[in-house]
Formats: C-alpha cells, structure tokens, sequence
C-alpha cells in the first residue's frame, strides 16, 4: 500500500502513452482530472492486488467514446459517484476498491480521479497492460468475466445499466447510447471479486507505468556517459529497437468507429537507406523492417520521438517527424491460444502467425 | 514608397529598408537596449542614415517582438484577468489553471463555470446561463480590466461565448479588455482556455509595445507608415489586431528568419540554416511559410494549443570552442566564446579555438588576422570542420521529408564556419543581407486568415465542403488585410476523427495576401 500523489500522477501519465502503442488517446486530459480530484480530495491509496481479500468487490472504471470530445468536455467530476451507488445499489454489496481497465492511454487517469473523489483505493492492476480498442479485448473474457453489469454515465448525470447477452452487444448497445450522451461518458464495467482479479488481472501495471515514465523523464537528467541516453531507456523499459526513422508519409482510412493506417519511414542513423511500415487501427499492430515483420499485436509496438523517447499517438503523427519504434512483450496472458483469439495479429486483419516479439527480433520463427 | 522592418531580439535590434520592388535598400544591427525603444529608436535613426530615403516615404512599418514570450516567461507586467468558462455540467472535473506553476496562478483574480456550451454535433449541453455571468461581472466590475471567455466546443458554435462578452461589455463596460477563446485557439478546450488567458493577461504589454512603436516612429517623423505586428506563422497582423491578440505575437523571431531567407534566396520551399555565435537554428520553408511543429507548445510552463514553427536547434556557432578529446576525438561546441569572440578567438589574437578560427585556417572565411592561425594544426581544423559537416547534415536528414535532396539556404553571421558543400542538399544559397534575415522576413510578411471546423462528410460532400472551407478562409483574410486578388490557400489539413458520427473530419485551412 502506498500513496499517489502529484509526481507520481505525472509519472504514470507519461509511461501510460507509452503503454498505449500508439492508442488510447493522450492522457493529458485524464490527467488533469486526476490532479484536480487530488487537489480537491488528497493523494490515492493503492493497493497492491494481494493486500486486497478474496471477496471485495472491484470496480474497473474507465471513459468510453472519442478522446477528442473528451478534450472539450473532461468530466463533471461527480459521475465516480453516480456509478458507485448504482453499482452498490445494484449488487446490494459495497464496493471496495476500483482499478484501471486499460492502463494505457487516457484510461490510467480515471481511475485515479475516481479513487480520489470516493475516497476508496485503486488497486495496482488492469485488465490489458496496454491499450486496446475494443471492450472484450481484456484478460478477464479468457477468465469468463462478463462486462455486465456495466454502469454508464454522462457529465449531466443520465445514468443506465447494462445487462446483455455477450460482450460485443455490450459494445454495440454502450457505443449508441455513448453517441447520444454527446460522445464521451464514464462507465464502471467488468465488476468482478478480488479473487478473479488476482487470477486474470495484469498486476503491478500502475507500477511498471510509473516506473516507464520516471525512465523517460529521467534520460533528460541522466549524468552517466558511458551509456548513450537511447540505450538507459531501452535498459529501463525492456524495450527492443526495432528501427529508428523519420515519418515520410501517414497514409490513414476510416472505416466506421476506428482510426486506420500506415505510418511510413525512412532510416535514419545505424538505419540510413533502410524502410520501414507500422500499421495502425487506433494503437500500433504491426511493424514492418525491410518488408519482414518485426513486431505484431498483441506486443506493444511504440512510437517515439527519437530524442526525448516521449511516445507519439497515431493522431500526432506527421510528415518529417523523427522516431523510434520500440517493441515491448505484451502481458504472457495474451500470447496463449485464447488470448491470441481476442487480440492475435489476424483479429486486426494482419495475415500472419503470433511469432513474439523477441523471436521475431532475433530473427526466428518459433511460432507459439 | 518603402517598407521598413524591424527585429528586436535578445541581442540586437535589426533594421532593414525594403522598396516597391521588395530589394533591400539598407540593414544594420544596433545592440538591444533594456528599454527597448532606445534600441528601436537608434536603428531607426541609423538605417535611415545608411539609406538616405526620405522618412515620408515610409509607406509600411513591421515590427517582430520578444516582449509577450519575455512577459510571460519572466511573469512580468501580467494583468489580472477574470476568467469565464462556459461548459458546466461538463468540465467542471478539470478546475482552471489546475496544472499551472503556482506563481503565475495569481493573473486570474477570480474565475466562473457557467452552464451552457455545445455538444460535437452542435446541440446546447445545456441552456447558458446569462443570470450568474450578470452575477459574475458585476462583481468583477472595477477589479479587473481584462475577461478571458472559454466555452465548450466554441470551435464548433460560438454564440455561447459572443453572447457572454456582449453581456461582459455591458455591465463592465466598453473599454474591458474581452478575449473569446474561438478567436485564440483550436481544438481542447483547456489549451485554448489556457492561450485565452495569456492573451487577456497580456493585454497591457501589447498596448505598450504598440504605442511605444507608433511613438517611436512619430518621434522619428515616420508619420505616413501603416503599422504591422509579426505573428508566429509568418504572417502580418495590424496595431488593432495587436492589442487584441496580443499572444500571436509569441516565437515570431525564428518564423520571420526562415522566412526572410526564403525571401533573399527567391526559394520557396528549402531546409533554412540560421546560424548565430552560440547556436544554429534549422527549420523548413514551405511553399514560402515556415513548417509547423506538431507538438503542443508550453510557454513559461503553460500548455497551450498555439502552433509554433518546427525548429531543431543544436550548439553550433561561430564561437564554439574546438577540443580534441582525450580519445582522440576532435568537438565543436556546445559551448561558445559567445560575444567575447572578438577577443578569445584565436584571429583576434585570443588564446581560444573557436570554429571562426577552424574557417579561417581553411580558408573558408577572411576574418580578423589570418596569420595569428598559422600554427593551429591542419589535422585538427580538418577533424573540426568534418564534425560540423556531420551536425548540420544529420539535422538537414531529420528535417527533410523525404530521401530527395534539399535545397538549403544558409543566413546569420556565423554561417562563415559551415563547409562550402553538404549532402543531402542539391543548392545551398548564401543569399545577400543574410545577417539581418528576421527583420527582412517581417517587413515582406503578408497577411493571413486560418479556417477550422470539424465536418461530417456524410452530411456536406467532402468536395463541397472543402470549397466552402477554403472560400470562407479567404474571407477571412481579406477581413485582415488582404488585397483579394493576392490571396492564396497555403494550407490545407483534412483528418479524420475516430469514434465520431459519420465520416467526420477537422479540416484547418489557410490563407494568405499581400498588404494592401
């Protein structure tokens, strides 16, 4: 158990755009709700998931609907507390402490924002260990946890609960009421026992990502030269080089609800006259070196600024930028047979086998 | 008739001469002053010396300032300022100013969030509610001189806010200082809130530097000139725009510098080296207007959505001292005799080797006393000179767009120490007046309208719409100046959105004129 304050906000903001390979939206937003519920309410207790009992009830919370009307609306601020009555109501049971869904992206603020305004803990946990675009894309589909009961509520205080049938009409009936709401709602979802939780649940998440974003902000103050800056943060985040280069062309489509695309480059540096293609639809899903892949989904294939190692969303993405795209291992979880099956490279219409990253990198094949 | 331009920077203040036919009639440096209108005042005195024109024919004066960058940086002559946001319920989970450094927290005197604000698609969030900003403004009537307006999705509707600052100006008056977020910034609320602020705060240095302007020139016996302002995208805006949109002014130094050398070059579209005593500036020129960063831009530790020119800036200079390091290998830089170059460098008889020194060895450049490098050793200046030749060539790569070569124009007074060839590049132009760069770019400036909607291509077909963008664009720039016929599109940016309704888009036009 310890406590989150200001600094560590900042930290985990910065590793949780790390984590959203490319997605989640930027959690600039999600941040300043979380600094402003710690201003108004104090730090946040989090719990590591073993402190937490067997029976608790948790409470995953998280935003639904376009990060860009997110960026003009933000939250009232009261909806935690909307979803929790409705939530205790429902169950007839209190809740004991919530947790992030999605630790990448702007998802790894609210929570936050929530913990602090409840005054309940947030437990050092989530149910993806990146970002992912779709709500059954979480570890606890494979452990049979529903999304419903799912509470929704808007900033002017419309609030349901949904019990449907699958997850995926979960998605379809959430998304039409998100549009109605006017684009972006709060949701408590994926209600489940601390038991569950520790069973399927990617633990110590809040924890890599404050550590990720400390490593990135520490690159600028590093004094020791007999590491190379790039090196010290690929040391820190475990992560693999894949390629260094400058964006020479975003080739992008919509289709429906996701932000698809090719983010082309052209070497620069050790990569001098080499190519390479990361496709996108909404987070990263596959990196492409010299027309061999190096990286898919469920991996977190990361672009970021070449310098400053600061991790650049799909929607910053332009002409002439100069990055680095770095692989980093998914959660263990994702690389089995049922995990592949929600978030495998051919769910994302990428025609190939799951080799892991680090194979891939080394230039094998062993397929799992 | 003649256009004068005039840069203040940290170091010196520049002033240039430019005729119908838009050459150079005469540049000169003054040292900049504490009170900046002595240094203003001097060029003035001495450029029009050097030219010999008359200062009645002085049709059109330009003027690039640091002074609202300095204000907010150095937290000085800020005014208080209250701030209206509309938008609750929404918003209101995020404060105002919630992650401001503390000690520039205290421009807002006092802050509301009233009800009202619009949804993506255009309905209300809910009805604005006029009774508590009657209740607001009353009570800030006499406190402060300046209200910022924020609204929700103001980019989208803006009637909310119009409406709020008519109500601002009748109950506190005509003379408050009003600012409408839908006029300052784009897309996320708080970074155009943010950017409404520093411009409502800097309402008193705008009106200051315009009139100290305008004095100077009176003083001068500039009598018939137009006065213009140099904004952040290279283009010009008039007095009155000034003291409205003080904060436009923010970063327009390295902005008419890539211009200016596109200018003297005649290239539109090129990599831009300014090189100084300490530091190399390197930026894009295209199609005649600097490239712009795509990251958001923090001034004095606030996060706006104000754009800024994509600038890489590396420690290289006429200065920079050259070692050989204890591996043999040989640096330049960062660090620079700066401005006692005239004493340490080795042709000026100093003890240190600087780049200049480098050059002259080589004989790319004939400075000081040449016969003061004889000894320097050739090893040495070669490995110096290939250092520098590998600096600006890997920031030439990162800033070009493609594996094309790129034509370069090289300005500022130490681009003497670059070599004389550089791949990656096809030309490199080394064009005339290249010291005085920045006040040439703000004098040859034009005169702009930016456009930005989101649209739903489902609703308006994506050609139509386009065209309606780009003709309201237009208006907009003839509205600040333009001469119609000159008026061009120079930008125009289409993504789409995800998770929005139907096939939506925020599209962000351009346009651009020459003065009248």
């Amino acid at each position: 158990m310890r406590k989150i304050g200001l600094q560590e906000v900042e930290n985990i903001a910065l590793g949780a755009s790390l984590l959203g390979a490319g997605g989640g939206g930027d959690p600039y937003y999600g941040k300043l709700m979380a600094i402003g519920a710690i201003k108004d309410c104090g730090p946040v207790t989090l719990v590591s998931p073993e402190e937490v009992p067997d029976d608790a009830i948790i409470l995953p919370i998280a935003m639904m609907g376009a990060p860009t009307v997110l960026c003009e609306k933000g939250t009232a601020g009261q909806e935690y507390k909307v979803i929790y009555d409705m939530v205790s109501q429902y169950l007839g049971k209190s809740v004991y402490a919530v947790m992030p869904m999605e630790a990448g992206g702007v998802n790894s603020m609210l929570p936050i924002a929530a913990a602090a305004r409840l005054g309940l803990p947030m437990v050092d946990c989530d149910g993806m260990g990146r970002a992912f675009p779709e709500l059954q894309m979480v570890t606890f589909t494979i452990g049979g946890v529903k999304a419903t009961p799912m509470a929704l509520t808007d900033e002017k205080g419309n609030s349901v609960i949904f019990n449907t049938i699958t997850n995926k009409w979960t998605e379809e009936l959430a998304r039409a009421v998100t549009m109605s709401c006017g684009g972006s709602v709060t949701v408590g979802l994926y209600i489940m026992d601390g038991a569950t939780m520790k069973k399927y649940g990617v633990k110590d998440i809040v924890t890599r990502s404050e550590m990720l974003g400390k490593a990135i902000r520490d690159v600028k103050m590093q004094s020791d030269i007999t590491i190379t800056p790039e090196d010290a943060f690929l040391a820190a985040s475990e992560g693999y080089r894949l390629f260094k280069g400058k964006i020479s062309d975003v080739l992008r489509e919509t289709n429906g609800a996701f932000n698809l695309g090719h983010i082309m480059l052209d070497g620069i540096g050790d990569y001098r006259g080499q190519k390479a293609e990361v496709t996108f639809q909404n987070e990263n899903i596959a990196a492409t070196v010299n027309g061999e892949i190096k990286a898919t989904a469920p991996d977190l294939i990361c672009v970021v600024d070449a310098e400053t190692f600061v991790p650049v969303t799909t929607e910053a993405l332009k002409y002439g930028k100069r990055v680095m795209v770095v692989g980093l291992k998914c959660y263990e979880m994702w690389r089995t047979k049922e995990g592949l099956a929600l978030v495998g490279p051919r769910y994302f219409g990428v025609d190939t086998d799951y080799i892991p990253l680090e194979e891939r990198v080394k230039g094998g094949n062993c397929s799992v | 008739m003649y256009k004068l331009g005039i840069d203040v920077g940290g170091t010196n203040t520049d002033a240039v001469l430019i005729n119908e036919r838009l050459e150079v009639v005469a540049d000169i440096k003054h040292p900049t002053t504490p009170d900046v209108y002595d240094g203003i005042l001097c060029a003035i005195r001495e450029v029009l010396a050097a030219s010999g024109v008359e200062r009645k024919e002085i049709a059109q004066a330009m003027l690039g300032t640091t002074q609202c960058t300095n204000a907010i940086v150095e937290r000085k002559d800020l005014a208080k300022v209250a701030l209206v946001r509309i938008g609750a319920p929404a918003t209101t989970g995020i404060p105002p100013m919630v992650d401001w450094p503390e000690d520039i927290q205290a421009v807002v005197e006092d802050y509301v969030i009233l009800r009202g604000g619009s949804e993506f698609d255009g309905k209300d969030i809910s009805p604005l509610d006029t009774e508590a900003a009657k209740d607001f403004f009353t009570r800030m009537r006499g406190r402060v001189q300046s209200v910022a307006i924020s609204c929700v999705f103001s980019y989208i509707r803006n009637d909310h806010e119009v409406q709020i600052a008519q109500l601002c100006k009748e109950i506190m008056g005509d003379d408050v200082h009003v600012s409408v977020s839908s006029e300052i910034g784009s897309m996320g609320l708080i970074e155009r809130e943010n950017a409404t602020i520093m411009n409502a705060a800097l309402y008193k240095v705008a009106e200051r530097f315009t009139e100290g302007f305008a004095k100077s020139l009176a003083d001068e016996g500039i009598t018939n000139a137009e006065i213009y302002l140099a904004q952040n995208d290279g283009t010009l805006m008039t007095m009155e725009y000034a003291r409205k949109y003080p904060i436009r002014t923010i970063a327009c130094g390295p902005t008419n510098s890539i211009r200016g050398a596109s200018y003297l070059s005649k290239q539109k579209n090129a990599v831009v080296i300014d090189v100084g005593g300490t530091t190399t500036d390197l930026g894009v020129i295209q199609n005649e207007f600097p490239r712009e960063s795509s990251v958001a831009a923090t001034i004095g530790g606030i996060r706006t959505n104000f754009r800024m020119p994509d600038i890489i800036s590396i420690g290289l200079g006429g200065g920079s001292i050259v070692r050989r390091q204890p591996d043999g290998r040989v640096t330049v830089g960062p660090d620079s005799v700066g401005y006692k170059i005239t004493s340490e460098a080795l042709v000026f008889g100093g003890s240190t080797v600087t780049a200049t020194d480098v050059a002259v060895k080589l004989g790319l450049a004939d400075i000081g006393d040449s016969s003061l490098v004889a000894d320097l050793d050739q090893q040495l200046a070669e490995a110096a000179l290939a250092r520098i030749k590998e600096m600006v060539e890997d920031c030439i790569d990162s800033l070009k767009i493609s594996n094309a070569d790129v034509d370069v124009i090289l300005v500022g007074g130490g681009s003497i120490v670059l070599p004389k060839e550089l791949a990656g590049t096809s030309h490199i132009y080394n064009p005339p007046h290249f010291g005085c760069a920045n006040a040439i770019g703000s004098a040859i400036s034009k005169v702009s309208g930016n456009y930005e909607q989101l649209i739903d291509y489902n609703q308006i077909p994506r050609e139509q719409a386009l065209e309606q963008a780009k003709a309201d664009a237009i208006q907009l720039a003839i509205a600040a100046g333009a001469i119609a016929e000159t008026v061009e599109i120079i930008e125009v940016e289409d993504v789409p959105l995800a998770y929005c309704v139907g096939n939506t888009s925020r599209v962000r036009i351009k346009a651009a004129g020459d003065l009248a």
